[in-house]
């Protein structure tokens, strides 16, 4: 038993409204300068939808992830020999064009035009180039209903589902969508790491967040293909491939990162996990439909003495493990079985994990009425929300977040369901004491539980929301620098400017 | 004394200018050791350029780095005219990939807006530097009827004369002018290579094919903290 601890978080997407606030205070800190204004280290994508980039969940476009080949877990992008005999020319490389071409205005010429007849415009220009430029493609191009038809249509996670469905989630009347925020998964096994040539990319042992050295990467683009979520970005500007820090200076001196302290709709979670090294490819390897139940059992319980001894034995502190014991993510992940990974099919082991969002029930316009059909009379027709008559199929989401075991995602439904009726019975009333118990019961849930579900979604603190953990850094790197000279000469981080200048 | 400073003191310079250049820029700016890719703004006409260039590039120089440490092998092997045929035809064939990669390749730097946006001086200069390299040889290949012998038979006993530090340019200095050029060509090369992207040849990733597949860094040295449990 190899216990790490690793920093993880949770998106609950039934509080999602899209509103972006996250990627604009990612934007802000991390990627507004040349070669980087096109990286979106945090985006939210309208699901279903193409996403960004363009049909990034396409792997065999793509190549990211990882596969088993001849029941070995191998990078599915190409093996050592290829790695090194591609250096040359990825032929797997997504280039700027699935992304879009960053641009500016012409501010200045509203200022600066000659007088004259008409009013002056500010011209779109290229933060490439410089030049002109027809706008053609953007971050969040097919954000909400913006030509549905035609991104929606191409999601790859839609091949799981029916022609039939496929036609009730495209018919204009009755079009559904949900929002995707997604930043970098910081995956356990990630696959950006396993296939840069340079071991440029790594993970930080003390708490598994995923970084890429800038001095060691030469260039040689192979995590771009080899990242299954498109979350390693390449700077055309300096050569270097770039990617979500977690904010890990923030962390390190308490604070959530910037994508998580500015969510409106309060939708994201974060705190420590323990999970064992020594089982990360054998949990990577299960069939596809054991791969949710599998990362579960990776995780482990803080509260176990043989973990416990065994996290310590790691150099895992005290003040780590207590943090973990009141860690958001283990209770919606491990203990209440809500939060799933997106696509754990790529066999990375994300550790974001998301919680659907309680979809709409199906609808059809009869004699010009909108009818809800099918939960008709049944007691879960005032919650507006029922399983069997979702608006998006179960398929489409068990594609999205359980590698298409749909049996994992109506358990999670079930169990939201649960709390919902039972919180309806309990504030609202109209809902009796037996209806609420059978619930309770086909989502295996008990009242303890189902209210402290209800808490940490509808009203968590700050602190509960956000449990960072004491990172030790004054344990690590520090000593072997003087802080004093640092702080008053070249302080932390770059010592040089990230400039080429050969 | 034009040959002698062409032929004994631009080769030593440039090595040393290689030498010390190449450990400054590493050891100053190793941010910077790379070959900054563009492909990411540009693809397809990439590999029409890069991957005939490259590959034709590597055996053309693993070829004359045989003629130059194992100078009697190669005698050998062209001793026979049928192996000097067929090592002359796939050698001129990979010289002619190499025109064909490094003409692309020239082409899309200046025919792409992007691409020109990212190309700097020192970039243009070896492109041009390696242009005039590739065609030199090709022709000295194609219209003299010694070039093969030449490398092992002339060029090899000087390069070895300058290694041993007792020049000696008897043998090289009676050769075409157009020869010359090719050999002060590759020493030109040689001396811009830590200042262009051509210092990604000596970063090339080979422990990629025995190193294990995740990196974990350790902040706290893990082996005084981990404890057998």
């Amino acid at each position: 038993m190899d216990i790490r601890a690793q920093v993880s978080m949770v998106f609950h997407l039934d509080k999602c409204i899209g509103c972006h606030t996250c990627s604009i205070a990612c934007k802000n800190i991390w990627t507004d300068r040349k070669g980087t204004e096109y990286m979106w280290w945090n985006n939210v994508e309208t699901k279903p939808g193409t996403g960004y980039p363009t049909l990034w969940e396409d792997q065999e476009k793509y190549r990211g992830g990882w596969e088993k080949r001849n029941g070995k877990l191998v990078p599915k992008l190409q093996g050592r020999g290829r790695t090194l005999a591609n250096l040359f020319h990825n032929p797997y490389l997504p280039t700027i064009d699935d992304y879009y071409e960053p641009w500016t205005y012409e501010y200045d010429h509203l200022f600066s035009a000659p007088e004259g007849d008409d009013q002056p415009t500010a011209r779109a220009v290229s933060l490439i180039t410089g030049d002109y430029m027809e706008i053609e493609a953007g971050p969040n191009w097919d954000d909400d209903l913006g030509g549905s038809p035609i991104y929606a249509a191409n999601d790859p996670n839609l091949e799981a589902v029916s022609d039939e469905d496929r036609e009730l989630l495209n018919e204009l009347e009755r079009v559904v969508f949900m929002y995707l925020p997604r930043i970098c998964n910081h995956c356990v096994n990630p696959g950006c790491v396993a296939v840069c040539p340079a071991g440029a990319l790594y993970k930080r042992g003390e708490d598994g967040i995923v970084l890429v050295s800038q001095d060691k990467c030469r260039a040689w683009r192979m995590c771009i293909s080899g990242c299954p979520y498109k979350k390693v970005y390449y700077n055309w500007n300096t050569g270097k491939s770039e990617k979500c820090i977690l904010c890990y200076p923030r962390l390190e001196t308490g604070h959530a990162p910037a994508c998580f302290h500015s969510c409106v709709g309060r939708i994201r979670y974060l705190g420590l996990i323990l999970y064992d090294a020594d089982r990360i490819v054998e949990t990577a390897s299960v069939p596809d439909d054991e791969l949710v139940q599998a990362h579960r059992r990776l995780i482990q319980d803080p509260n176990d003495p043989e973990v416990i001894a065994n996290a310590k034995a790691n150099g895992i502190t005290d003040a780590q493990l207590a943090s973990a014991r009141i860690s958001p993510v283990y209770r919606f992940v491990k203990e209440w079985e809500l939060a799933l990974p997106l696509h754990p099919d790529f066999r990375t082991l994300p550790s974001l994990f998301y919680v659907p969002p309680m979809l709409p029930v199906q609808a059809h316009i009869k004699d010009n009425s909108y009818d809800v059909d099918e939960v008709g009379a049944s007691s879960l027709a005032p919650l507006l929300s029922s399983l069997e008559g979702a608006r998006v199929p179960i398929k489409y989401l068990a594609s999205l977040m359980a590698a298409g075991n749909e049996e994992v995602v109506e358990a999670v439904y079930r169990k939201l369901i649960a709390v919902r009726v039972h919180m309806r019975s309990q504030k609202v009333g109209d809902i009796t004491e037996a209806e609420a118990k059978e619930a309770l019961d086909v989502g295996g849930l008990d009242t303890d539980t189902a209210e402290a579900i209800f808490r940490l979604t509808a009203q968590p603190t700050f602190d509960e929301r956000f449990v960072v953990p004491p990172m030790g850094r004054e344990m690590a790197i520090e000593p072997t620098e003087d802080p004093f000279r640092e702080k008053r000469e070249t302080g932390f981080g770059y010592r040089t400017a990230p400039e080429r200048r050969w | 004394m034009l040959d002698q400073f062409l032929l004994i003191a631009i080769p030593y310079m440039a090595v040393l200018l290689a030498v010390l250049g190449g450990l400054y820029r590493y050891y100053s700016d190793r941010f910077s050791y790379s070959s900054q890719s563009s492909e990411f703004l540009e693809s397809r006409t990439l590999f029409w350029g890069s991957v005939p260039w490259h590959y034709g590039i590597i055996i053309i120089l693993l070829a004359h780095l045989l003629v130059f440490l194992l100078p009697g092998l190669w005698k050998g092997i062209i001793g026979e005219p049928s192996r000097l045929y067929v090592f002359e035809v796939m050698g001129f064939s990979f010289a002619l990939l190499t025109i064909i990669g490094l003409s692309a390749l020239i082409v899309r730097r200046f025919s792409f807006r992007r691409i020109m946006i990212v190309t700097s001086p020192m970039d243009w200069l070896l492109l041009a530097l390696l242009l005039a390299q590739v065609v030199l040889g090709a022709y000295v290949a194609l219209f003299y009827r010694w070039g093969a012998e030449w490398g092992a038979y002339k060029a090899a006993p000087w390069l070895a004369s300058l290694v041993k530090f007792q020049p000696d340019i008897g043998n090289v200095a009676t050769l075409p002018w157009i020869v010359k050029l090719h050999l002060i060509g590759g020493f030109l090369i040689i001396a811009i290579f830590p200042f262009t992207r051509l210092v990604h040849l000596v970063t090339f990733p080979l422990s990629y094919l025995w190193r294990p597949r995740q990196v974990v860094i350790w902040n706290r040295k893990r082996e005084k903290v981990r404890i057998k449990a």
